[in-house]
């Protein structure tokens, strides 16, 4: 009896050191949580009815980073796609897939779209470029339409926000509100779009208080609410009192509404979120782009094009700005908003200094889009040192 | 001075779900069931928590929902493992992985529900002292909770005669099975009462510290208190440290990285896991203390009548 004992006694111990030495590895590289709730939720959504290819209305399908439910980035292309589709009739079907992981996993879901039929696929995040152009590539009766990328095929053509006119607006808010001259990002992902987010709302509070600070945290992360939250904690702890995120969720204004602090809404209006600390939400409108991209393989008029719409195509707005906020700032959004449509008034133009107060832009100088689109520094005022980009 | 006061209370707010799930997990495993469901009872746990808080109103009825959800899961694990005498890492696993799907299942509605970011009111006078004050006593009450109960169950199974008797359970249900008791009941009761505990600490997460219901927002905390279990050698007050190590370092490389501090980013995000591995394998490198103090049974199946 007592050597079976010992003998017994040390396979399973030997097992149970090996899986939770591999779970912490599997946490700790961020894979598990994303592996784990795609399978399931790809498969809920995954199955429209397959409909015969031929007659019957446009087939158009939507991959989505992050669940519908998110309040933010998903939320808001999917207010889109209802809106697209009901714009048309019944001449137009959209179907989409959600928590669709930026990995190999894409690439087999935005397959399955083509081959059930879809004859306009969005893919819906940065990530999917790859794999969207591998597809492309493979099914060229199928037109693809990539969001925030910047490589195109014969098939596939991008489109874009311009959020960082949001950014700015909200950055004006801020540098009006702040009274610890410190306001703190919580960043998602080191590529330009977010790091031009970053810098267009210091910018924005810079041109309300020219002494203002900005502190920034990256989660790595489109979409982790506990980490948004740990993140946001932190830069409150610093002394930041007004907190933006380019991340998807309402955790952050979440956040600073526990702290009684101020914080903006991001991607959609967030500010049932925070009712107090909520200043005011910069939303991206995706229905404008998705109306005239479903239009244009409607009428055959669909060619390759990069387009980046903002504040004056109605893609970009500031909305719900807080009673808190002064009535001479408010007129300030109006003025900058008009400037924007009119194309009068342009965020990136020089004097415009980096962090290390070398001149990136010269007095009366005007950003190039190739600049913005590539964006690798922070402008003076930004803390930190940015991480380097993939 | 004053960063450093608010980055212990972020620390142990950070590390306190852990600490409740370790500590339920002490339980278990003490009386001899492993219980790799842990990943699972918590996401139950969360969105039940979440769901009965959206419909009271009380947040205190939602943590009690998310204990009483993950308890009720434990039974049936613990029913499987102990009555059926199934694999317990295979259960378990099972438990971990339609708790991930029935989670994200049932929490679907949830995704745009609301609850509101409510304050910690702190500890009255307590938390009006210097530094100490807003480092220690601004928690929720559940960090409290979590430090009683760390000290409670060292008590328990090193003063009291239950403890002696769970740890008979685990170490030796032959032996215990001849003094008279019923093995398969105290595991069951310790299975149940360590799930409710795991549960608790899920709930926190959805109801207390990101007021919201979303997929997978557990994100490996689970998985976190099982290593802590055994790399804090099932000893409760070892598992708390281990946990307000993890949420500390959790929270200083989001400190680092607010300060500008020049190091790769990925590095800080692995430090965490890294720091508590390391600290935690020195602390417990004596390959005799864990010896003495893993329950000789654990993941073993008991049959009473052989």
């Amino acid at each position: 009896m007592p050597t079976s004992h010992l003998r017994l006694q040390s396979r399973p111990n030997c097992a149970r050191f090996a899986l939770v030495l591999a779970a912490l590895a599997a946490s700790g590289c961020d894979k598990k949580p994303s592996g784990e709730a795609a399978p399931s939720a790809a498969v809920a959504a995954a199955a429209p009815s397959a409909a015969p290819k031929e007659a019957g209305p446009l087939k158009v399908a939507f991959a989505y980073v992050g669940p519908v439910g998110d309040a933010g980035w998903t939320f808001a292309h999917d207010k889109a796609r209802q809106e697209a589709e009901a714009s048309f009739g019944g001449k137009v079907k959209t179907s989409f897939v959600e928590n669709v992981p930026e990995a190999a996993d894409a690439e087999r879901v935005i397959r399955d779209m083509a081959d059930q039929g879809n004859t306009l696929i969005f893919g819906t995040t940065f990530g999917y470029m790859e794999p969207m152009l591998k597809v492309a590539a493979d099914v060229k009766n199928v037109k693809f339409e990539h969001a925030t990328g910047y490589k195109t095929a014969d098939n596939m053509r991008t489109y874009d926000s311009r959020t960082f006119e949001g950014a700015y607006l909200a950055g004006v808010v801020a540098g009006s509100m702040t009274k610890t001259k410190t306001l703190g990002v919580v960043a998602s992902i080191p590529i330009p779009e977010v790091i031009r987010n970053i810098d267009s709302f210091t910018l924005g509070a810079q041109s309300m208080n020219p002494d203002v600070k900005t502190k920034v945290v990256w989660v790595n992360k489109w979409f982790d609410p506990p980490k948004e939250t740990e993140s946001a904690q932190a830069l409150l702890d610093q002394g930041a009192d007004v907190l933006m995120q380019n991340t998807d969720s309402s955790a952050v204004l979440q956040t600073a509404e526990k702290a009684g602090k101020m914080a903006f809404g991001w991607d959609s209006d967030m500010s049932k979120f925070g009712p107090h600390a909520h200043l005011a939400s910069a939303i991206v409108n995706w229905a404008p782009y998705y109306k005239k991209a479903i239009k244009d393989v409607l009428d055959g008029s669909w060619k390759v094009e990069q387009t980046w719409w903002g504040v004056k195509e109605g893609a970009i707005d500031l909305v719900h700005i807080s009673d808190q906020v002064p009535a001479a700032t408010k007129a300030k959004i109006d003025e900058i908003k008009k400037g924007l449509s009119d194309g009068s008034f342009s965020i990136w133009k020089g004097s415009i200094k980096d962090q290390a107060g070398k001149e990136q832009l010269k007095a009366g100088e005007t950003a190039e889009v190739k600049m913005l689109l590539g964006i690798n520094f922070y402008v003076k005022g930004v803390e930190g040192k940015l991480p380097s980009s993939k | 001075m004053n960063e450093l006061a608010l980055l212990i209370a972020s620390a142990i707010a950070s590390g306190t779900p852990l600490a409740l799930a370790a500590l339920g997990l002490i339980i278990n495993e003490r009386a001899g069931v492993i219980n790799l469901g842990a990943e699972g009872l918590m996401l139950v746990a969360a969105i039940a928590g979440f769901a009965c808080a959206v419909a009271t109103k009380s947040l205190v009825l939602g943590l009690l929902a998310g204990a009483l959800a993950a308890a009720l899961l434990s039974a049936v694990l613990g029913a499987m493992v102990i009555w059926l005498n199934t694999n317990q890492y295979a259960s378990g696993l099972a438990v971990s992985l339609f708790g991930a799907g029935f989670s994200a299942f049932v929490g679907i509605g949830y995704t745009q529900e609301n609850l509101g970011a409510h304050a910690s009111p702190g500890i009255p006078g307590l938390s009006q002292i210097p530094f100490v004050g807003p480092a220690l006593f601004t928690q929720h009450p559940l960090a409290y909770l979590a430090l009683a109960l760390a000290l409670a169950e060292g008590w328990f199974f090193f003063r009291s005669k239950p403890g002696l008797v769970l740890r008979a359970v685990g170490e030796s249900p032959e032996a215990a099975q001849s003094l008279g008791y019923d093995v398969r009941v105290i595991r069951l009761a310790a299975v149940v009462s360590g799930g409710a505990l795991v549960g608790l600490a899920g709930a926190y997460v959805s109801v207390v510290a990101t007021p919201l219901w979303v997929e997978g927002m557990i994100a490996g905390k689970g998985w976190i208190a099982l290593a802590l279990t055994t790399f804090a050698t099932w000893r409760p007050g070892r598992a708390l440290w281990g946990a307000y190590l993890f949420g500390g370092v959790t929270m200083l490389q989001l400190h680092l990285q607010g300060r500008g501090v020049n190091l790769p980013v990925e590095l800080l995000t692995a430090l965490p896991y890294l720091s508590t591995v390391l600290v935690l394998v020195l602390i417990s490198r004596n390959p005799r203390w864990i010896a003495a103090n893993m329950p000789a049974s654990l993941g073993k199946p008991f049959y009473p009548g052989a």
